[in-house]
């Protein structure tokens, strides 16, 4: 499964890019409105291809992501799928209960993270060395919170609360708490 | 004229706050609460900026955290609900020609938003009380981590300005359909239906079309205001029960916080905040464009009646819109997230893109136009919205959303673009079109003082997100904390934009007290001596 930082990279290109050309085009609207010229009627024909090309471009974006981003289908139909492997993580008072010190996954073996509020709403994230994100959910207390995920690379990632939960919440961190090996070196 | 004349008296001693009705007040009473208010966000928000770079010695963790939770809601109701509701009391009965169906209720509005506002945020300030506006239950009831009396007084805050914004809703229907004293009887129901969006829709499906019976930017406002209605009913029902969970408390009675379900209770708070993050700020924007852009250029709307229509897809929009804020809760059915959270969601970039379509068309029709204050500050806001509805239709996706809940780039790119560059620069347009009209031809005390402030807030508000945004694409979460200076570069650039916000509105302040002067602010809050109807009589 592709690297949630390959994910995060592209569509930095792609809003920079927007950005450039939304300003550009509000700087060239400014010189051109205010410039001599005759104000002239805007054709609607233009004004029907703009909504087209605005329906199109909502409905696309989330057609390609849910086509180029591997979890999205995953996480959608999650029951269809398989895990290799379960941890079962519980939070109660400002703490994560892992099941054991380092939680250790074999590269692309798909992982379901279980993770249980007993009592506030919490989040679960895994996050890089370099404190990038690797990928997050909601901890809801009396609900099911579970993702399943694919590593595809080896590496150790820190475990973060992602939703506020008082200002305790700012201290649920743990550091290098996962352990991603290549396949077949655990039992 | 010298300096000293001029900070008593105003520029050219032109403002006389005799002259002015007892409307004019109210609406210049609105703005200067509210932009009162504005200021109180501004410093709070460099405040936490600068904690964020490094803690300050003055402020403890859990008063940055009330901080942070008093910070959107003085902005949200302490200035914007102040600054718009103002505005559109001044605007629907000028409009409508026909004067405020009650003053006296347009004054207790104000009343309310601006005490409501003062205790939430005093009440934050000394006891701490912070969890944050989301409310994610049981947080709100969390009484181990905080006071329930700072709790108590919180919710009764925020409590007095869901009632001044029951009243604002109330004065403007009231106002649309009333018939004031002597005047011949008004069509009350067809003038409803108007502004409602009902006869338009009807006139899609009838031979015999009638005529829109109230001006569009008015059908905006009306519209907007039922987001307001309902948002008032969700908030105060939701104040009330988590009231009902303090009084237990201070009572000695410790309630059961599971008896309430927690993703039922995110269902509910999302659905009631999202009709103002996505319903009545996105429509009352739109309509604000419609008139300026009217206004500005002198020819009537491009695509009146799909403008019309629009305004009412936004209204249906914004109330199934909510589940894109629980794309990372995994209980949260998959056709809610698909449907509400992605699709419906996809809408916003349609209905707020034909509104920028149509506000620029319009302005094109009028070329060659002058580059005024109103005009500047308008291609401001529309390019606020333009930057920001795209970047919240991409974290309304399910892939993009798992790598950027909470981060960042949700409250940088997203909501401070939308709110600080998109909404504001449109108000402060609306303020500066509407100020020769509030003050009766009080002149603006320095024009290069106001390219200042369009610059500062320009640049300031777009790099601020920009660099928050850069932030949370590489993962610093909002409602956080780094205490290692793990994201220092992204936030000290940030904090440097937020200082041209800061300077860019002491700017904008120092420019309007010296337009109207000290003694003219002060007139704004004694009595009026003439009366509205006057005005409307002379006009």
């Amino acid at each position: 499964m592709v690297d949630s930082k390959v994910v995060l990279t592209g569509q930095t290109l792609a809003y920079t890019f927007y950005c450039l050309v939304i300003i550009l085009l509000m700087v060239w609207f400014a010189i051109k409105v205010t410039s001599k010229g005759k104000g002239l009627a805007v054709k609607p024909a233009i004004f029907y291809t703009f909504v087209g090309f605005l329906t199109v471009l909502g409905v696309s974006l989330h057609l390609i992501t849910f086509n180029t981003i591997p979890w999205a289908e995953m996480d959608l139909n999650r029951s269809d799928y398989k895990p290799d492997k379960t941890f079962v993580i519980k939070v109660k008072d400002h703490q994560f209960i892992m099941p054991s010190e380092k939680l250790v996954i074999n590269v692309n073996d798909k992982v379901l993270f279980d993770v249980q509020s007993e009592d506030l709403t919490y989040g679960f994230g895994l996050f890089r060395n370099d404190n990038s994100m690797m990928f997050q959910m909601q901890v809801v207390p009396g609900h099911r919170n579970d993702l399943l995920w694919q590593f595809d690379r080896e590496g150790i990632y820190t475990i973060r609360s992602t939703e506020y939960s008082g200002p305790k919440g700012v201290y649920m961190i743990l550091k290098d708490a996962v352990q991603v090996i290549p396949t077949n070196t655990t039992n | 004229m010298s300096f000293i004349k001029t900070f008593i008296d105003g520029e050219e001693g032109l403002f006389k706050s005799d002259t002015l009705t007892p409307m004019q007040k109210l609406t210049l009473r609105f703005v200067v609460v509210g932009l009162i208010y504005f200021g109180f966000v501004v410093i709070e928000g460099m405040l936490m900026r600068l904690y964020e770079v490094k803690p300050l010695p003055f402020i403890t963790e859990p008063q940055f955290f009330a901080i942070l939770t008093a910070h959107p809601l003085v902005g949200i109701f302490g200035s914007t609900y102040s600054i718009v509701f103002g505005a559109f009391l001044f605007l629907v009965p000028f409009l409508m020609k026909k004067p405020l169906w009650s003053i006296k209720l347009g004054n207790w509005t104000l009343i309310l938003v601006a005490v409501g506002t003062f205790i939430f945020w005093f009440a934050g300030f000394v006891s701490h009380y912070a969890p944050l506006y989301t409310l994610y239950w049981p947080l709100p009831a969390d009484f181990t981590q905080f006071s329930v009396w700072g709790g108590t007084f919180f919710i009764v805050g925020i409590a007095l300005v869901m009632v001044g914004s029951a009243f604002f809703v109330l004065n403007i229907f009231k106002t649309i359909t009333y018939t004031p004293d002597g005047w011949e009887k008004q069509p009350s129901k067809a003038l409803l239906a108007s502004a409602l969006g009902i006869t338009g829709f009807r006139n899609l499906f009838t031979k015999n079309k009638k005529e829109h019976l109230v001006p569009l930017p008015v059908a905006a406002v009306a519209r907007g205001s039922v987001d307001v209605a309902l948002n008032t009913a969700i908030i105060l029902f939701t104040g009330v029960l988590i009231l009902v969970f303090m009084v237990a408390a201070i009572m000695g009675f410790d309630l059961k916080s599971t008896a309430i379900d927690a993703l039922l209770y995110k269902n509910w708070f999302w659905w009631g905040l999202d009709l103002i993050a996505d319903g009545l700020v996105l429509i009352f924007v739109a309509g604000t464009w419609y008139l300026l852009a009217m206004m500005i250029s002198g020819k009537p709307l491009f695509m009146q009646n799909i403008a019309r229509a629009a305004l009412l897809v936004e209204l249906v929009v914004s109330w199934t819109v909510w589940s894109h804020h629980l794309l990372s809760d995994q209980a949260q059915p998959a056709y809610l997230k698909v449907l509400s959270g992605e699709m419906v969601t996809a809408f916003e970039l349609i209905t707020q893109g034909l509104a920028f379509f149509i506000t620029l068309a319009t302005l094109w029709s009028a070329r060659p136009l002058k580059m005024t204050n109103p005009l500047k500050f308008l291609l401001g806001g529309l390019l606020g919205f333009a930057l920001a509805v795209p970047a919240g239709i991409m974290q309304a996706d399910v892939g993009l959303n798992r790598i950027l809940h909470n981060t960042q780039w949700i409250v940088g790119p997203h909501v401070h673009v939308a709110i600080l560059v998109g909404l504001t620069m449109t108000l402060y347009s609306a303020i500066y079109i509407l100020f020769p009209l509030l003050t009766n031809g009080a002149k603006l005390y320095s024009q290069k003082l106001a390219n200042i402030h369009f610059w500062c807030h320009l640049i300031g508000g777009i790099g601020m997100g920009a660099f928050m945004g850069m932030a949370g694409l590489n993962g610093m979460l909002r409602r956080s904390l780094y205490i290692n200076g793990e994201f220092n570069t992204y936030m000290i650039l940030a904090a440097l934009s937020g200082t041209l916000l800061l300077i860019g509105f002491l700017v904008f302040f120092y420019n309007i007290v010296m337009s109207v002067g000290i003694k003219g602010v002060i007139g704004i809050f004694t009595p009026a001596k003439i009366k509205t109807k006057e005005l409307i009589a002379s006009n």
